[in-house]
């Protein structure tokens, strides 16, 4: 028995770490801040990680590999679970034969994401079990665990991390063994895979009464610590990033920390609270265990409204305990991130201001145009967007003001999600035609530049075919297809769209420069570094 | 010197813009702490710091750490690399706190101004009962070798003063 190895790890390279030990075949999924390191981390230990071109197509590789007995992890960002959703509301009835982890970074406080939602509803929801670590020793044991209890129960587990367990290193101890990967075959069975109404009313059954006996399991063995005090008067229930906080603020609280959430094991937790005269659930996000543990009869208390909105940290989580509505968290003024200076984007929006465009935007880098100086985009909300949000407005605005209606996306964001709204263009043309910018600076950047299919590498810096942007555009059929440097081709590129903003065909234009700061790692690349 | 001994937690910010090192700072510090057999804890938030906006890091460390966050009035030292956007950091200091800018040492002085991370490093160095020596190695592990004579200067700057 070899001896434990301590490190000092962020919670993702834990639960890279946790995945290489666990014998983990294949990781796949999207660049999403604060996910983005899990597959990196993956990757430099020796596992097979990619990029897919979104978290759903991810998604789908990783249950494909699951349907072969091999254990497989998908990574994403919150918003980035809603794209594959699709999958995995039903992968939860298909099941697997062997083992899909899923590791979802919520952003609460939104420090780099356009909303803060709690993977913990929309598992419960789509028949997730989910796992929440408290820091990187939890993020390493959860991602061992959920590997094993996915192949116990034959279903994908959710791994809910935020933040603050994403991000912040903690000591971690671990036997360095690496599990063998496991023998990968494929059984036909169909009534399990081909999901039909057929197949799926018996599915969705089994997954409740998996879902009985994973209850049962997680009631009486489940990876959650009840902390008993001799003061009768508090008792705190707690998950995630905000059981540390919470401990630190109230020293001499009872604890129930909740470790394996969906299912809530509610009656643990009821028989714990019981011996306590005040009962306060303290968690980051939705007031996910208020409410199930209060319908269930519990008598924690009602969570003021006050307490889901941003991160928590101790002051608030005391202020909570001690029901002060008045407290209001110090602020520090803070200088917004901002493009780099000579950033090619800088160069893309200026024509596009000049000409007075209406522009639908889309995320990354680029998404900082709308703000100060720039002030060149009007709208945002979320991956591949900008070009059903461009032709929706060109559909019914008056004619002076369509005109002037131009979708802005960037490279990796185009491969995500932006072609099925190219294909809605062409299919369903406005009247005045319409214009897609591609801002494509080569790289991922927004996310600390990661590959994408645009590259021509792939998630280890090996070489790849490059899928060309604009073979995509004429292939579906667009008009006219152009390609300018935003740097060199300033009144190029103004006199291309002022044309095509008085016509009324259908264009697409990649204004192509590669990123300053993805240039700069390129050339360390290519010297042979890595 | 710090009383680093006992149930006393230690807290330090580094805090400046995107790009400057704060990162790297915080990567070298929580790493040699762990080294020194302290329980530690590293929190940031990054994504969008590249692009010069405000970044910083807390390192916590102690016995037994819980939060990764440092509760507000309870920085013990600020490192404070970049002084007209993270001396705001000040309002959170503890009673007795201390702050490390570049003015405690002379940054004509350094080979390169990426290096104020590391000389504010030698500055906080003075203040907790670590040798020397293990300073200069774990901030070899973090760099690469080309920068390692630089590094040195930069550290004993701020460890010996102007």
């Amino acid at each position: 028995m070899p001896n434990k190895i301590r490190k000092l790890l962020s919670g993702n390279e834990a639960m890279a770490l946790a995945a290489y030990h666990s014998g983990c075949a294949l990781g796949a999924g999207y660049p999403g801040t604060p996910s983005t390191e899990i597959l990196e981390a993956f990757s430099t230990l020796g596992g097979y990680a990619e990029w897919a071109p979104n978290e759903k197509v991810a998604a789908e590789v990783a249950l494909g590999a699951a349907f072969g007995e091999s254990s497989a992890l998908v990574t994403m960002k919150h918003v980035g679970f809603n794209v594959a959703q699709d999958l995995f509301f039903t992968a939860s009835y298909s099941g697997v034969q062997g083992a899909l982890v899923i590791v979802v970074a919520d952003d609460p406080g939104m420090a780099s994401s356009q909303n803060e939602q709690d993977t913990r509803s929309l598992a419960l929801a789509g028949g997730l079990p989910v796992l929440e670590p408290s820091d990187s020793q939890e993020a390493y044991d959860f991602v061992k665990l959920a590997f094993e209890l996915s192949r116990k129960w034959s279903i994908p587990f959710v791994i809910r991390t935020t933040t603050r367990i994403a991000h912040s290193n903690t000591v971690v101890e671990f036997n360095p063994e690496a599990a063998p990967l496991p023998q990968s075959n494929f059984t036909r069975d169909v009534a399990s895979r081909v999901m039909v109404p057929g197949h799926a009313k018996p599915a969705h059954k089994r997954l409740r009464a998996k879902f009985s006996e994973m209850l049962d399991w997680n009631e009486k063995f489940g990876p959650n610590k009840a902390i008993e005090s001799s003061d009768k008067s508090l008792c705190i229930i707690s998950s995630g990033v905000a059981f540390q906080h919470a401990l630190e603020a109230a020293p001499g609280a009872a604890f129930f920390k909740v470790g394996f959430s969906n299912p809530l094991p509610v009656e643990k937790i009821a028989a714990f609270a019981a011996d306590y005269e005040r009962c306060v659930v303290v968690e980051e996000g939705d007031p996910y265990m208020t409410t199930l543990l209060r319908a269930a009869g519990v008598k924690a208390e009602k969570r003021d409204e006050k307490w889901r909105f941003g991160e928590l940290n101790v002051d608030i989580v005391k202020a909570q305990i001690a029901g002060d509505l008045s407290y209001e968290m110090p602020v520090f003024k803070a200088r917004p991130p901002q493009l780099c200076q000579s950033c090619p984007h800088t160069f893309s929006f200026k024509p596009l201001v000049e000409l007075g465009c209406i522009v639908a935007g889309d995320i990354g880098c680029y998404t900082l145009a709308a703000m100060k100086p720039i002030s060149g985009m009007d709208m945002q909300i979320c991956m591949g967007a900008s070009i059903g949000l461009g032709l929706g407005l060109r559909k019914v605005l008056p004619e002076e003001q369509a005109r002037k209606v131009v979708s802005v996306i960037g490279d990796s964001t185009f491969f995500h999600s932006g072609i099925p709204g190219l294909v809605e263009m062409v299919y369903n043309p406005p009247k005045t035609g319409h214009l897609v910018v591609v801002v494509d600076n080569s790289t991922t950047a927004m996310t600390g530049q990661q590959e994408n299919p645009g590259t021509g590498r792939r998630l280890d810096r090996s070489p790849a075919k490059v899928v060309s942007i604009e073979a995509v555009a004429k292939a579906i059929g667009v008009d006219d297809v152009q390609v300018f440097n935003p740097v060199r081709d300033g009144e190029k590129i103004k006199k291309f769209i002022s044309e095509k903003l008085s016509g009324n065909g259908l264009a697409l234009v990649v204004l192509r420069q590669p990123c300053i700061l993805a240039a700069a790692n390129l050339a360390k690349l290519k010297q042979g570094g890595r | 010197m710090r009383d680093m001994k006992g149930d006393t937690i230690t807290n330090v910010r580094i805090a400046g813009l995107g790009g400057m090192g704060v990162l790297k700072a915080a990567l070298v510090l929580g790493e040699l702490l762990f080294e020194e057999g302290y329980d530690v804890k590293k929190a940031e938030v990054h994504g969008m710091s590249q692009r010069g906006g405000s970044i910083s890091s807390d390192i916590r460390f102690g016995k037994k750490v819980l939060s990764p966050m440092i509760p507000f009035g309870e920085i013990n030292y600020l490192l404070s690399l970049q002084p007209e956007w993270s001396d705001v950091h000040k309002a959170a200091l503890a009673p007795g706190g201390i702050v490390i800018s570049p003015g405690d040492f002379d940054v004509s002085k350094l080979r390169s101004s990426k290096a104020v991370n590391v000389a504010a490093l030698g500055v906080l160095s003075r203040h907790l009962d670590i040798p020397e020596l293990r300073w200069l190695e774990t901030l070899k592990k973090f760099f690469a070798e080309k920068l390692h004579e630089a590094n040195e200067e930069a550290f004993l700057l701020g460890r010996n003063g102007k």
